[in-house]
């Protein structure tokens, strides 16, 4: 059991590194307004991590979701969520309101 | 009615595969049922408390509460399908014959059936949470009329049940001396994309900075978005631009299952040995009795 003393201290250490996250990332925003994103076309830079927040001022939830990037969050009704994406490589990307997909899209392109 | 029945029918195959292959690897274990049953009945309970509560998750810990909460669910459950498989590899192979004919094997073979049906709640809970918070949100905004919404639910429920019980007697044309080592392999790889799964959730919340970038992209041969895409990645945690961190993880908890298991193999051969030698097996009735209990007093070492 003796060597179980120092993982307290490790646990800690490494809470408190993860807690210094995303001091440097820049930060988008989307938002959602009646099942449509605005902007419909967002822009952020390639091969950089970006922190984006996405607002849903309708009365229903949503689920910002995506098959070209890992992104799957559900925003509450009247909410905002934030989360961090990439880096994603130089291209075209689709995301979506997975509750309402074919209605709810939008497009990030990085470069 | 039709978004409805396909949000639905989705979800429900998502956390059907996953019971599907639940009941394939507990084939002949008797009260599984039970076992499944509740696990299933909780999944649908916390997907209800889940999605009333989402809007207080996801605000906290500074606005990673969901995928903390997602990663952590993600994570018990591939701690109970390692802790099965390891239990199984190095109790099952001796246990099984018995297990139809001996009551105390039943005893002894609740422990991972315990285990599994956590995974049974975790995998409904997270599919049900979001069927729950779809269905609000069509009710909402009212959409669809409420006979309408109910219809689509139900017959998406029928569907994705259907299907996932045509993979389960799929899974059950397999002969039984190939089961258990098919089944097992299932449970591996389903642990590693859960594994995997719960990476990119931490991710997206920025716990992890490392190897986020993209290593390849196969969405040329199969893309996420498609329906076999999807079903690949609930089974076997397919996704056509992992990150380096979830390679990582994926990699890793596949080395740590096989390696477990060989060591709990290894370990158990040179117990059973032991006992051969020093003649502690008697007659067939008191190896059916002994057995079991042994499985038992090794589990809780």
């Amino acid at each position: 059991m003796r060597y179980l003393v120092p993982l307290p201290v490790l646990i800690t250490a490494l809470l408190a590194s993860l807690t210094a996250q995303g001091a440097g990332d820049q930060s988008f925003e989307l938002r959602l307004k009646e099942h449509k994103f605005s902007p419909q076309e967002l822009t952020i830079p390639a091969d950089k991590r970006v922190k984006l927040t996405i607002k849903n001022l309708d009365a229903t939830p949503t689920e910002f979701e995506s098959h070209n990037f890992e992104a799957e969050k559900v925003v509450p009704a009247g909410g905002e969520v934030s989360l961090y994406i990439g880096p994603l490589k130089a291209g075209t990307y689709l995301f979506f309101d997975d509750f309402h997909e074919d209605q709810t899209k939008g497009t990030l392109i990085a470069k | 009615m039709l978004a409805t029945l396909l949000i639905v029918f989705r979800e429900v195959i998502e956390a059907g595969l996953i019971v599907g292959i639940v009941l394939a690897a507990t084939k002949g274990v008797p009260t599984r049922g039970l076992w499944v049953g509740y696990g299933v009945a909780g999944g649908v309970a916390g997907a209800w408390l889940v999605a009333a509560f989402a809007g207080e998750i996801a605000p906290l810990f500074e606005g990673a509460g969901q995928e903390l909460f997602n990663a952590c669910i993600l994570l018990l459950a591939v701690v109970m399908l390692t802790w099965h498989n390891v239990w199984m590899a190095s109790h099952g192979r001796t246990i099984a014959p018995e297990m139809r004919a001996v009551g105390a094997a039943v005893a002894a073979g609740q422990k991972p059936l315990a285990a599994l049906s956590v995974v049974c709640g975790v995998a409904v809970l997270r599919e049900g949470s979001e069927v729950v918070l779809f269905l609000y949100g069509i009710a909402a905004t009212g959409g669809t009329s409420a006979i309408g919404m109910m219809a689509g639910g139900a017959l998406g429920v029928l569907a994705g049940a259907g299907m996932s019980a045509l993979m389960y007697l799929g899974l059950l044309t397999i002969p039984a001396r190939h089961l258990f080592s098919v089944t097992s392999s299932l449970i591996t790889l389903l642990a590693a994309g859960l594994a995997a799964q719960a990476a990119a959730f931490l991710q997206q919340a920025g716990y992890v900075e490392l190897l986020t970038s993209n290593v390849w992209d196969t969405s040329w041969l199969l893309s996420d978005g498609s329906v076999v895409g999807r079903l690949a990645h609930t089974l076997i945690g397919y996704t056509d631009r992992p990150s380096g961190a979830q390679l990582v993880v994926y990699s890793l908890t596949i080395a740590i299952i096989v390696g477990l298991i060989r060591f709990r193999h290894l370990r158990h051969l040179a117990v059973s040995c032991a006992k051969c030698s020093s003649g502690a097996i008697a007659s067939d009735q008191g190896l059916g009795i002994r057995q079991p209990s042994t499985a038992r007093a090794t589990a809780t070492n």
